[in-house]
């Protein structure tokens, strides 16, 4: 779960980061108001996950509350990369003198939580990676002993820390830390974090990406999911349980397992055709939810065929097939659909299935070839 | 003798009289394991399974009274890191463990916890380990096997039976076939399986299921260009995957440009390993890899 700029500020601020979190405004009034009680030049962001948003126009300055509301005038509705603006965050303007990437995530090769410090802040750190691979700082963390003073010390001597900001920066390393352990965070990053003019440290964007595995254990950080910027099928999928995420194509698939899943995609792809989403059942296959599957994929009216394709291995194929027929059968709109069941009964199931109408295949690359054929036929 | 389930093994399930934990036990049984314990904390002194094995309140007493020396954990994901660790802490060598949605911070506490205890973790959100004809601890359903002298690793569970199904379809046996989990943290990674196939007199050659996401597959590559002379096929999941999305398994996504299907493929090719097109595929490679 990615969360937006100021729900990620809220969280560093509230574990310690220096920082202006600044006030939402959902309109160009609000904007207006909010730049009154800030006082000063402000800058007007626009609040959405996708990048690039600056070179979109997301991104503007304004030096008095009527200016702030103009900004927030032409930025409120703009469509950035397909999502329009509901939300801009305004805060105060910092004059900034110098910038530094600041980051946490979790290393799975190292198996450790760390650091990444650099000081060319202010680009995305993958850029960096690219460009300048030597000006970045990788510092495992012990996974036992945590984020220790030692470990600040050395992050904050590779960034050149001048000696007054040192113990600021403390705070800041230990907010990042504290919020990322405090959240089950994936990822938490300050970026950039600046030296303003004035010789202040300061915290000016920030992100935090969650663990969903986590989040059953903080519901109100479940309570940040911008709603806004999902995909509706996405969000329907997830309340009926589903793995589900939606692509380009015209070939929906419907598969147990994750791994499978990606497999049935991939041989869309290379029987000619192209998957329209990535859709992991489960396990069981049972019929109400393989008949969510069915709705959540017909949803997008560029699907043309579905293929169904369930490893039932101790499931019984039969029951599964006749959970897919009885399924179909509440469907509003419908297309080719070709099954394909492995595990016990596939015989019976594959009758059962014949008798239906549905395309059975036996082997996954053969369901493949017919599911693009069919999707040609149909479209 | 295979690797890491057989004959020998003694063993204990974590979270038997749950749904899951029953279900899969009886398939477990049914299979030939030999199934010693259970253990459900506050039913110690029950039974399971129809009388056949007995349920006790902790991994102490299930491996001091009933001689469990492996564990599979059905716990939900909420306590199952405590349950792996109180496996670890009673002295069994092997805990494979199936459970899916551990939080990853928990899992990095967990694995570093168990290192240097001489205690082996599979997974978790892993679908277990099957020596054919010998013992099956997991999900995998049994049927699909066929003994014989090809050891498969993989990251995903019906991708797994897809590739073991083709296989043994194709007259092609299995050695050991075992699911190290989509886990972002997982305890047993590719390289080390590859290690205890490499050196198991009965594994002939080696067959390896990857999919997006993390680098295990480009470091499991450089070990066999290092140490294995077996024989080796592959399949990686996800050449489709967009960036950024989590691809079902928490594991699976490709960040920053990094963790793609290329870049496993390429490197698992120029170690000599024969990569699939499709999980089909993997039977004629392994016979023109020179397996009989």
């Amino acid at each position: 779960l990615k969360l937006q700029e100021y729900r990620s500020k809220q969280i560093l601020a509230s574990f310690g980061v220096p920082l202006q979190p600044g006030e939402v405004a959902t309109s160009p009034e609000e904007a207006r108001a909010a730049a009154e009680r800030i006082g000063g030049p402000v800058v007007v962001k626009a609040q959405v996950l996708v990048g690039g948003r600056g070179k979109a126009g997301g991104v503007k300055l304004a030096a008095t509350p009527d200016d702030a509301a103009q900004r927030a005038s032409e930025i409120i509705g703009l469509d950035i990369k397909g999502v329009t603006v509901q939300t801009v965050l305004v805060a105060p303007a910092a004059d900034i003198a110098t910038e530094f990437y600041l980051g946490l995530i979790l290393d799975r090769s190292a198996k450790a939580l760390t650091i990444i410090a650099s000081a060319e802040g202010g680009v995305e750190i993958e850029e960096t990676a690219r460009t300048n691979p030597d000006a970045i700082l990788r510092l495992p963390l012990d996974p036992m002993l945590g984020l220790q003073r030692f470990n600040v010390r050395q992050v904050s001597f590779f960034l050149g820390i001048p000696e007054r900001l040192r113990s600021v920066f403390a705070e800041t390393l230990q907010g990042l830390y504290d919020a990322f352990i405090g959240s089950d965070a994936d990822l938490a990053e300050i970026n950039p974090l600046v030296v303003t003019a004035g010789g202040e440290l300061l915290a000016l964007d920030a992100k935090i990406v969650l663990d969903d595995s986590a989040l059953y254990r903080h519901p109100n950080l479940e309570a940040m999911r911008d709603l806004n910027e999902e995909e509706p099928s996405e969000i329907a999928a997830r309340e009926a349980g589903i793995n589900f995420i939606k692509l380009d194509g015209t070939i929906g698939c419907m598969v147990n397992g994750a791994g499978l899943a990606m497999t049935t995609m991939d041989l869309v792809k290379l029987a000619g055709g192209e998957p329209a989403n990535f859709l992991d059942i489960g396990g069981g296959a049972k019929a109400d939810r393989v008949a969510a599957a069915f709705r959540i994929i017909l949803d997008d009216l560029s699907v043309q065929a579905i293929l169904v394709n369930i490893f039932g291995g101790i499931t019984r194929g039969d029951e599964v097939a006749r959970g897919i027929v009885e399924a179909r059968g509440t469907l509003e709109r419908d297309v080719p659909m070709v099954v394909r069941i492995v595990g016990t009964n596939a015989e019976e199931a594959a009758e059962i299935l014949r008798q239906a109408n549905l395309i059975t295949a036996g082997s996954l690359d053969e369901a493949a070839d017919k599911a693009v054929t069919a999707a040609r036929t149909s479209g | 003798m295979s690797i890491l389930v057989g004959r020998d093994t003694r063993l204990v399930v974590q979270g038997i009289t749950g749904r899951e934990g029953e279900f899969h036990s009886r398939a477990m049984l049914e299979y030939g394991t030999d199934i010693v314990a259970g253990v459900t904390p506050g039913k110690g002194g029950q039974s399971a399974l129809d009388g056949r094995v007995p349920v006790f309140d902790t991994m102490a007493d299930a491996v001091r009274q009933a001689g469990a020396n492996a564990s599979c954990i059905f716990v939900p994901a909420p306590f199952a890191p405590d349950a792996i660790l109180e496996a670890a802490d009673a002295g069994v060598s092997l805990v494979i463990c199936i459970t899916e949605g551990i939080p990853a911070l928990d899992m990095l506490r967990v694995y570093h916890a168990m290192k240097g205890k001489g205690v082996r973790l599979i997974g978790p959100n892993c679908p277990g380990a099957t020596t054919p004809d010998q013992a099956k601890v997991g999900i995998i359903p049994g049927s699909i096997h066929r003994a014989g002298s090809v050891g498969l690793v993989s990251r995903s569970g019906t991708l797994t039976y897809e590739v073991v199904q083709a296989m043994s379809d194709a007259g092609i046996g299995q050695s050991t076939c075992v699911g190290i989990g989509g886990d972002p943290i997982v305890g047993t990674s590719f390289i080390e399986v590859l290690d205890l196939f490499n050196q198991d007199a009965e594994t002939e050659a080696i067959v390896i299921i990857g999919e997006i996401g993390g680098e295990d597959e480009e470091r499991a590559a450089a070990f066999v260009a290092r140490e294995v002379r077996k024989p080796m096929a592959a399949f990686i999941a996800g050449r489709t995957a967009p960036p950024g999305r989590r691809m079902g398994h928490a594991g699976a996504i490709i960040s920053g440009g990094a963790g793609t299907a290329e870049s496993k493929r390429t490197a698992l090719e120029a170690a000599g390993v024969r990569v699939a097109d499709s999980p089909s595929h993997i039977p004629a490679l392994l016979r023109a890899a020179g397996v009989p």
